[in-house]
């Protein structure tokens, strides 16, 4: 019989490395080095309300940053929120990939128990002047909305020409990228408005924060898309964008790209705790390559009452309706400083209960060629839980001297074996590399004689 | 099974089921939201067991069981669900729409075509087509395979496929030099798996198209004017297949005015 138990569990989570923010794309007031390689949107969506939640990591000076995103229909000043990025990182802690860790036991006691550790962890003043309004008119641009939310000043444009709207930006101070005026022009004839942001140095300044915020952006629209395309323009090679969406039906799909899922459940050698990021960014890259960019991968699809392993609480009722899960009734309030619970293996999300709240997290690498027209999203009734989850199995180390020990010995190097050529599959990275460093770490393929050589006092206070 | 065998190329029937038969082993095999085993065979069994029942029930003397093979095989690639009994059920309708909406002997919806919007229309909250879901590395594969089939078919009604594919990719081109957009936006859009299926699989079907060719020109070009409104104008992900479920209704009155010899199989 193969007994369970779970003992600790340890976390460790990664920030997103390089993550710019904004599906949009900057423009620049000064000669500034902007660029846009990453993004974290959150969607909500149900019925046909939206929530559209951009992370902001913008890591210039404030007064350059400056964004153009097209929404489908005119924002009005309530529609717009400054949220919390603690929600967004928590959402990406809570979604990230994971590794679990298993012991193996002593093989002459048939009892196996099990340690699971997990390393969450991603790889990864506009003019509102008259003046401003004539010269706007004159251009055949409209100023539809203006105003300050939070550290932003917004404005809600529309445009007859797509010649008139950039030259108006130009005119503004905001620097246009180069073939922009052709995307703004399909958007224009598709009907599309402008959300045009900047910072209120004055705002940020009174405010305190030394970081941006998360924009979010409530709307009714038909339209349930992420809009890419003007993102390429001003990145410098390929973009990764993380998409969240939270549903009440189940997973969101994209209708005009494939879906793959990130490989998930496979035994890897035990180095891997070390550089677990390296190891997501060179897997997803090798998945990427394979599938020629032309896909979205799915990371993490799950009904948001639970997790199993948890890389991170699910997040309260609260915090999903301030990510725009607007379907919640009788949020609860989360309450600060509570201590996080890692002994369990299933985590229920604070005030307990179901949240009726599905959560899809989909990674995208594209460029211009490789994902040529907005993503197109739908809501699917598919509620099946899917996970990136690596796995790290730990031989026995004492001392066994019964019979079945030879076997257990002699399985662990086929099993070794195969662990170095799963990691060598997933990442590209060269098997003899991967063997030599699962040797440094304990992962000797003679195990057996390793372990037979090493005095029982040094196994001992290892 | 001798006959089938000899008479392979006889029947456009026995490429549909081939070619739907490869892309369901491909689908299978290859993407990561294929429907389960279970799944097939439900689906399977349900469009089966409801033909023999009608033939059973209306006292025909046939064992011929392509057409729910075909129509099985067309939902299995094309429509999702989250509730596995709703996949025997919507097989039944499928072919229950073949028997019972009839008009003078030939029946107006195509059967997978019919379920596949009931389904969306009835039960919106558990069902969805994936159009996604193919990649254009099989698209080209498929693409060849149909077009052999069009090809060796010449004789039959799969020129509707052609007329039907011309005016979309046309409205498509149409929109994108509108919109000032890159030409790889159309093209992106064209290598829909989905819409491939749909366009030599679901409109070709010739029992449900108009038997005069003009007809079935005027019957695509109305099918493909549809999809778009509904696609670009509505957003309706689905918009091909309610395009073509409406436009069917169409299809007796075509008839009626541009008089043509009905299809018929080929017999074995």
């Amino acid at each position: 019989m193969i007994r369970l138990l779970l003992t600790t569990m340890v976390l460790i989570t990664m920030s997103t490395p390089g993550a710019q923010a904004f599906c949009g794309f900057y423009v620049a007031k000064a000669d500034a080095d902007l660029f846009n390689e990453a993004s974290k949107v959150i969607m909500a969506r149900h019925e046909n309300r939206t929530v559209m939640t951009m992370a902001n990591d913008f890591k210039g000076d404030v007064k350059d940053f400056a964004i153009v995103i097209p929404v489908p229909t005119v924002i009005t000043k309530s529609q717009v929120n400054v949220g919390d990025s603690k929600i967004i990182d928590h959402l990406d802690a809570y979604t990230a990939p994971r590794l679990v860790e298993y012991y193996d036991e002593n093989p002459c006691n048939r009892t196996l128990y099990e340690t699971d550790m997990m390393t969450a962890g991603a790889p990864m003043a506009l003019r509102q002047s008259a003046e401003a309004k004539e010269s706007a008119q004159a251009l055949g641009v409209t100023i539809e909305e203006s105003y300050t939310v939070g550290e932003y000043d917004i404005l809600i444009l529309s445009a007859e020409q797509s010649d008139g709207l950039t030259k108006w930006l130009n005119q503004e101070g905001y620097k246009m990228p180069k073939g922009a005026e052709k995307v703004l022009g399909s958007y224009i004839k598709q009907d599309m408005k402008f959300f045009v942001a900047k910072v209120n140095l004055d705002k940020f300044e009174s405010s305190g924060y030394t970081y941006l915020r998360p924009l979010q952006v409530a709307y009714e629209s038909e339209k349930f898309m992420l809009p890419v395309r003007l993102g390429t323009l001003n990145a410098k090679g390929d973009q990764d964008l993380l998409l969240f969406t939270l549903t009440k039906q189940g997973r969101v799909e994209p209708t005009n790209y494939r879906t793959t899922k990130i490989p998930t459940g496979d035994d890897i050698p035990l180095f891997v705790a070390d550089e677990f990021g390296e190891f997501y960014k060179a897997m997803f890259a090798h998945n990427v390559k394979k599938e020629n960019m032309k896909t979205v991968m799915l990371e993490y699809a799950w009904d948001m009452s639970w997790c199993d392993p948890c890389a991170a609480d699910p997040l309260p009722a609260s915090d999903l309706r301030k990510l725009g899960a607007w379907w919640i009734e009788g949020a609860n309030t989360y309450p600060p400083g509570r201590p996080v619970p890692m002994q369990r293996r299933m985590i229920m999300p604070p005030g307990g209960g179901a949240v009726d709240t599905y959560v899809t997290r989909m990674h995208v690498r594209y460029n211009a060629e490789t994902f040529p027209e907005d993503i197109m999203l739908q809501v699917t009734e598919d509620r099946e839980n899917f996970q990136g989850r690596y796995v790290m199995r730990h031989p026995y180390k004492g001392e066994a001297s019964c019979e079945e020990a030879g076997s257990y010995y002699s399985e662990l190097q086929g099993r070794f074996e195969k662990e170095a050529k799963t990691l060598a599959n997933l990442t590209g990275w060269d098997i003899s590399t991967i063997r030599r460093k699962m040797e440094a770490n304990g992962q000797s393929f003679d195990i057996k004689a390793k372990i037979d050589s090493t005095p029982w006092w040094e196994q001992m206070w290892d | 099974m001798l006959a089938i065998k000899n008479n392979i190329f006889s029947d456009p029937r026995h490429f549909q089921i081939i070619t739907l038969g490869c892309l369901l082993f491909l689908l299978l095999i290859w993407n990561d939201f294929a429907p389960t085993l279970d799944v097939v065979a439900l689906t399977m069994a349900s469009t089966v067991i409801t033909q023999f029942l009608f033939f059973k029930f209306l006292k025909v003397k046939s064992n011929d069981y392509r057409s729910p093979f075909i129509t099985a095989l067309s939902l299995c690639l094309l429509f999702k669900t989250n509730l596995i009994w709703l996949y025997p059920v919507i097989g039944a309708v499928a072919m229950a729409t073949k028997f019972l909406i009839r008009v003078e002997n030939k029946h107006i919806f195509n059967p997978a075509n019919a379920a596949i919007v009931l389904g969306l229309f009835f039960v919106p909250h558990h069902v969805w087509v994936s159009p996604g879901q193919w990649g254009s590395a099989i698209w080209l594969s498929f693409a060849l395979i149909s077009f052999a089939f069009i090809v060796l078919n010449r004789a039959g009604r799969a020129d509707i496929s052609l007329f039907f594919l011309t005016c979309w990719f046309s409205l498509l081109l149409a929109r994108a030099l509108w919109l000032g957009d890159p030409l790889s936006i159309p093209l992106h859009n064209a290598q829909s798996g989905a819409l491939l299926i749909f366009a030599f699989f679901m409109i070709s079907d010739p029992m449900t198209t108009p038997n005069h060719r003009g007809a079935r020109f005027l019957f695509a070009f109305i099918v493909a004017v549809i999809a778009f409104i509904l696609q670009y104008s509505f957003q309706v992900r689905e918009a091909i297949f309610y395009a073509l479920f409406f436009t069917c209704m169409g299809t007796p009155v075509l008839d009626y005015f541009l008089k043509a010899n009905q299809y018929q199989w080929r017999k074995i």
